[in-house]
């Protein structure tokens, strides 16, 4: 949910719940003074009733209400003295509204020339289910007023507070540590905004520093372990050719070369990795892959002849790229190796070249890989000795590099495809 | 032949000039940019291998020195760095060679070999050993003056060998030298051997006098003579 509409909706119950309390309260304290209005009304005719009694002795007779608002009936002094002032809600015919309408009576006794009378004064009252309806309209109308000024005060002038934030929030969507843009700011003179601004430059910059800081580190890494990596090579090789060694010797100074072959492969592969990432293969061109796949693969040739291996290229268009033409062999040489690595003997490779697109399609082992995970640094399905498990992080890379995409997907085969 | 290594890490030094030494070269060697500049000054070489990390300067500039004095020496640039552009900036300055740390002793010695064949030898690309004669240029193989056709790679395997004669061959050496990255590290070993028993089998077929020997799982030694 939007801040905007978060803060619209926020704001819309706390307002239902006020004004609703708001209501009922004012509706009974109107009510209240209404009644207080109308029982001094009523008060006030008696007065006028029995004073204009005393003058005219007509009036004590008039035992309906007919057309005024009163009626007045002699009662039995027993009955009247214990009787008190009462105001009573109850229903009476009206001739305009030609049916039962509420009326206050006011019931009172009174004594004149030595005999009781009973005297019933009558006012029209609210009705009180109009007055509730009238209120809960006024107040609903009140209501969706009140809500969509907040709308309309969110969306133009919210908008305008917050755009800064937005701004930023927009940016920080497409920031990419891998590729770092200068972030812009809009000016704006809200503190919080202002600070939230510099606090994220400040923090980019700082997460863009470290980053460049540990690629270059893992390339300097990797440089500086080349010379021991020489040093002990060429010490054991020599420890090998001197001629004295026994089998047993010789077969432990072979297993301490092939590790350090695989560290010295390893080794490549990380610095490969992070001059790419570096940007440092800048010499770009127009590079045939047709061509290339086709090199790759003759290359191959003594390898998967070896594993009985064909492996078929389908050229379906000719596939030209803007590449640095070293790195594009570099992709290609890992892929094809990949599929000769996780084949069968007797297995199969198809390439597919398209305009766009290039795919590997190789047999393997009979379940999909991890979609996931495939191309990840030192991502292995099988533990192996001699992989360096960053061929096709190597690839990914590369791709990455160029705003080209690599999936995978299995169909009985494994399909590595890089779209251009 | 006279070989100079410029060189400042003290193991590496040591075991490239000793190796070197044991194929009968004469091996000085400097360990800094101005004792290095010092002996091309005064000493002609036949072959120089120059680090380009140095104390005191960078190797390059060294490389420029020979090259403005027009000295004959061949240079071969050994370097940890194994960068794609010190390697265009080095053979455009004009070295014979690039050999990227680490490197195996074989590599070492098919490369000065083969700048050594291709600048002081020039024209006399003859390789003879016993009964088996190989001319680099045309790549061609005789045995007994009889064509002994070979494919691509095991021409290559025969050379590696050869030029590392009664030299014991890292099996990994020699992958790298002939398949390069087209090889699949996981079963390089039973490949490599069965390249090799393929190239056996043509030598004796024809009668080679020469052996090429499994050194258990290290590698592959070739003897002759």
């Amino acid at each position: 949910m939007k801040l905007l509409n978060y803060t619209s909706a926020y704001f819309a119950g706390i307002l239902l719940v006020i004004i609703s309390i708001w209501a009922v309260v004012f509706y009974f304290v109107m009510l209240d003074e209404i009644y207080d209005s109308i029982d001094d009304g009523l008060d006030n005719q008696k007065g006028l009733v029995i004073e204009k009694s005393t003058i005219d002795s007509t009036v004590l007779f008039k035992n309906n209400f007919d057309e005024s608002d009163y009626s007045i009936r002699e009662i039995p002094a027993a009955l009247a003295i214990n009787s008190q002032d009462e105001y009573i809600d109850t229903m009476m015919y009206m001739q305009n509204e030609k049916s039962e309408e509420p009326v206050r009576l006011l019931k009172t006794v009174f004594l004149q020339n030595g005999k009781y009378y009973r005297l019933l004064v009558a006012t029209s009252m609210v009705e009180e289910d109009d007055l509730t309806a009238q209120l809960f309209y006024s107040i609903l109308w009140l209501y969706i007023g009140l809500v969509s000024t907040i709308i309309i005060f969110n969306n133009f002038l919210l908008k305008r507070v917050w755009s800064p934030f937005n701004h930023l929030l927009k940016q920080l969507k497409k920031f990419r540590l891998e590729k770092p843009q200068p972030i812009t700011i809009t000016k704006t003179n809200i503190d919080e905004f202002r600070l939230l601004n510099e606090t994220i430059q400040k923090l980019l910059q700082q997460n863009i520093d470290t980053y460049t800081s540990q690629k270059q580190f893992i390339e300097n890494a990797s440089h500086e372990l080349q010379t021991p990596l020489a040093i002990s090579i060429n010490k054991l090789e020599a420890l090998a050719e001197t001629g004295d060694l026994q089998e047993k010797q010789l077969k432990l100074v072979a297993d301490a070369l092939d590790n350090l072959e695989r560290l010295t492969r390893l080794n490549k592969s990380l610095l490969l990795l992070s001059k790419i990432e570096n940007k440092q293969f800048s010499d770009v061109k127009r590079v045939n892959i047709n061509q290339l796949v086709k090199k790759v693969v003759a290359d191959f040739e003594d390898q998967s002849v070896y594993n009985n291996i064909s492996i078929t290229i389908d050229e379906k268009d000719n596939c030209l790229q803007h590449m640095n033409e070293d790195l594009a062999v570099i992709m290609i040489i890992n892929l094809v190796k990949n599929a000769i690595q996780h084949n069968l003997p007797g297995g199969m490779i198809h390439i597919t070249i398209t305009n766009h697109s290039l795919s590997v399609e190789n047999s393997g082992k009979g379940t999909a890989l991890d979609t996931e995970k495939i191309f990840n640094r030192f991502h292995s399905e099988e533990p192996s000795q001699v992989s360096t498990g960053l061929g096709l992080a190597i690839v990914k890379a590369i791709t990455v590099l160029y705003n080209f995409k690599s999936s995978y997907h299995f169909n009985q085969k494994h399909i590595i495809s890089i779209h251009f | 032949m006279k070989i100079l290594v410029i060189e400042d890490e003290p193991a590496m030094r040591e075991t490239m000039v000793q190796s070197l030494q044991q194929e009968q070269y004469v091996v000085e060697f400097a360990a800094d940019f101005y004792s290095a500049q010092e002996k091309i000054g005064i000493y002609e070489y036949d072959c120089i291998l120059l680090d380009i990390g140095l104390p005191g300067g960078n190797g390059l500039t060294l490389l420029k020195e020979l090259k403005k004095e027009n000295k004959a020496e061949a240079v071969i640039i050994v370097s940890a760095k194994n960068s794609l552009e010190d390697k265009v900036k080095g053979l455009d300055l004009g070295a014979d060679d690039y050999l990227a740390k680490p490197f195996h002793l074989a590599e070492l010695h098919a490369r000065v070999k083969s700048v050594l064949r291709r600048k002081k030898l020039d024209g006399n690309s003859l390789i003879s050993i016993n009964n088996l004669k190989i001319d680099t240029g045309l790549r061609t193989v005789w045995v007994d003056e009889k064509d002994l056709p070979l494919n691509r790679k095991e021409y290559d395997v025969l050379l590696y060998l050869i030029t590392n004669k009664n030299r014991l061959v890292n099996k990994s050496a020699l992958a790298e030298h002939v398949w390069g990255d087209y090889i699949d590290e996981a079963n390089s070993f039973d490949f490599i051997y069965s390249q090799i028993k393929n190239l056996r089998k043509k030598l004796k077929d024809s009668e080679a006098a020469i052996e090429i020997q499994a050194i258990y799982g290290v590698g592959y030694k070739l003897t002759g003579e």
